[in-house]
């Protein structure tokens, strides 16, 4: 039985199935799929290609809430990111254009590492700092405008397919397989949740907590760059006053949809994942309702609430009673 | 000694040259709102244009978005004793105090591009602004007019909503399309002025709308949510400017450039020049003394792909958009 469902992630599985029921409620044709121009066409891959920015800032963001840090910065870094590309993506190849944006994004990254890590400041007002003075510098960059580009290989990366599924979704997926691989394929996610769990213990056991919080923050970076480019790919250009705004925000529920303490310690990469869809799929659904926009926000509001209510301690010590009485019938 | 007399005839010659074009060269002090959008860059350096084509001497200052940058602003022109002041105001309230120092300086305030609250006072000359509800009415006639009797099922890509602008805009247009039995607006919802938003709303609509069959057209607040929408539209496997019809507002040089392949139909313009009607006013009670009525309102143009798009573009693309 427990073996059959797990017992983390139940809730976040449970919610996001009432969630596409209720989808399919408003919309009948949410789970239609078909075939468009090579591509597959549908509220459902609307619903993973949408989520794909999201997803990819939780990946970074998980990592660093597991060491008990936040990184407010990743919607300015994907505007600097994306600003970035957009500019290079008409005069150079996307090999350079790619190396450029997420270079850019591993300095931001080794920028928030450097305050939170070396000069010890609360990663809440460090990471505040790229927050407001990023979308400064994306503005720089863009000159204030929009930037268009017309290269195809970088419009290709927003809006191409691989085997009917678009490429976004495919990076994201290529990233969280990576991620995974590195983390869980090696001791460095128990060092992470070490750090995160109690930094001052794993410091004096031999874990060098200064180099993983460093770490997960460039990492954190990178992936915000590939979701900054990801976006201005997508509408084919570099918008700085409203790319990846308020996406920080975004991530950060992602993240906790997905269970993950703010407090730090265990975390979990496929959750965090899961907790992107779950809130694409309500924003998806919200659009496709047709409810006026004013209602917008409140329906948003009550469903995290109601995802949040679902995991709280509380009320899962309730299923757990239910499950014990259960085990000692059997 | 020669060398001498080439300078001291030279200055001469630069004085004589520059007096007449100081003798009744207006001073102007612009605090603009900041580089916010394309359109503001556009409105800064169409003021620029202007002024010099009037050879007004005009002074920017960039606020950066911040209120209390433009209060300062203000205060030093006052101290320098310009000839009159163009304020941008990126709030609407607050105003009162420094618009009265202004005035006791007996230094004229034009409010440009929008208003401030209480409206209509006595402490600025003039407002020149655009009427957005007349922007949405322009979009709706136009829309009425080419469509003819035939049904018509139109999506809406709203503003950011509680922007006055969004409210305005929606209103001038169901007012222009309620007069029409066969157009309806069957879906609305925000695209928050932003591309990729635009495009995200219209995936929806075309999902919710078999496919876009339904929609016979699709207005939208701005053309960036256009450009947005477009993208989705073609994405879909469907002709915009042909299946569906689109009209926007704002005339952003991008819009042309979907007009001239065809993917665009119309556009309203909120033009960037607020700053030309504001130096005529200004000139105007400088010399003669005229009252300029306390609303100057700028024209609302259609543009269509019969406007020579190409053209516009090309005019429009230096601008700073």
């Amino acid at each position: 039985m427990t073996a059959l469902l797990p017992r983390r992630g139940l809730a976040q599985i449970l919610a996001l199935i009432v969630i596409l029921a209720v989808d399919r409620v408003v919309s009948p044709q949410f789970f239609d799929l078909r075939l468009q121009d090579g591509r597959l066409f549908g509220s459902l891959i609307d619903v993973l290609n949408r989520g794909t920015p999201v997803a990819l800032l939780s990946l970074g963001m998980v990592l660093v809430i597991a060491t008990r840090g936040i990184d407010l910065s990743v919607g300015a870094v994907m505007a600097i990111c994306g600003a970035i590309a957009a500019s290079l993506a008409d005069t150079h190849g996307l090999p350079v254009v790619l190396a450029a944006a997420l270079g850019a994004g591993l300095v931001c990254g080794l920028w928030n590492g450097f305050l939170v890590a070396v000069l010890g400041m609360q990663p809440i007002v460090a990471t505040l700092i790229l927050m407001v003075a990023g979308r400064g510098i994306a503005q720089l960059i863009t000159e204030g405008r929009i930037v268009t580009f017309s290269s195809p290989d970088l419009v290709w990366l927003g809006n191409g397919s691989v085997l009917g599924l678009p490429v976004p979704v495919v990076i994201a997926l290529g990233m969280l397989i990576l991620t995974g691989a590195v983390v869980r394929g090696s001791a460095l996610g128990l060092l992470i949740e070490a750090t995160g769990g109690n930094a001052r213990a794993s410091e004096l056991a031999g874990v060098g907590t200064r180099a993983m919080i460093i770490a997960v923050y460039v990492w954190c970076g990178v992936c915000a760059a590939l979701a900054g480019v990801i976006a201005a790919a997508d509408i084919m250009g570099a918008d700085a006053n409203n790319a990846g705004l308020w996406l920080e925000l975004d991530a950060i529920l992602a993240v906790v949809i997905g269970g993950t303490s703010l407090f730090g310690g265990r975390f979990s990469l496929v959750l965090a994942v899961l907790g992107a869809l779950i809130i694409q799929t309500m924003n998806t659904g919200i659009l496709l309702s047709g409810y006026p926009p004013e209602f917008n926000l409140l329906v948003k509001a009550g469903v995290v609430l109601a995802v949040l209510l679902l995991q709280s301690p509380k009320l899962s010590g309730f299923a757990g009673i239910a499950t014990r009485l259960r085990g000692t019938k059997a | 000694m020669t060398l001498k007399a080439l300078f001291a005839a030279s200055a001469t010659a630069a004085l004589l040259l520059a007096l007449p074009a100081n003798a009744g060269q207006l001073t102007i002090g612009f605090s603009q709102i900041g580089s916010e959008s394309g359109w503001r860059a556009a409105e800064t350096s169409v003021s620029k244009q202007e002024a010099s084509k009037r050879q007004v001497n005009l002074k920017i200052a960039d606020a950066q978005q911040k209120q209390e940058n433009q209060i300062k602003a203000i205060r030093s022109f006052i101290a320098q004793n310009v000839d009159a002041i163009f304020l941008a105001p990126v709030v609407s309230t607050g105003w009162d105090s420094v618009l009265k120092e202004a005035k006791e300086a007996k230094i004229p305030v034009v409010l440009l591009d929008r208003d401030i609250d209480p409206s209509g006072k006595e402490l600025y000359l003039t407002a020149v602004t655009s009427d957005s509800v007349h922007e949405g009415e322009v979009a709706g006639d136009w829309l009425a007019k080419t469509v003819g009797t035939k049904p018509c099922n139109i999506v809406e890509l709203q503003g950011t909503v509680g922007a006055s602008v969004a409210t305005n805009r929606k209103k001038g247009f169901d007012t222009a399309v309620a007069k029409h039995a066969n157009l309806k607006v069957v879906r609305s919802q925000t695209g928050d002025f932003t591309r990729a938003k635009g495009k995200e709303v219209m995936e929806s609509f075309i999902k919710a709308e078999g496919g876009g069959k339904n929609i016979c057209a699709v207005y939208a607040h701005n053309d960036d949510m256009m450009v947005g929408a477009i993208q989705a539209m073609k994405e879909a496997g469907l002709k915009p400017g042909k299946d569906i019809l689109t009209v926007s507002i704002d005339a952003v040089p991008d819009i042309f450039k979907a007009m001239v392949a065809g993917e665009a139909n119309a556009t309203v313009e909120l033009t960037p020049n607020m700053a030309g009607p504001a130096l005529d006013a200004v000139a105007a009670f400088k010399d003669k003394g005229t009252v300029p009525p306390k609303w100057i309102q700028t024209e609302s143009k259609l543009y269509t792909a019969a406007d020579d798009p190409q053209k516009i573009y090309d005019s429009k693309k230096g601008l700073g958009y």
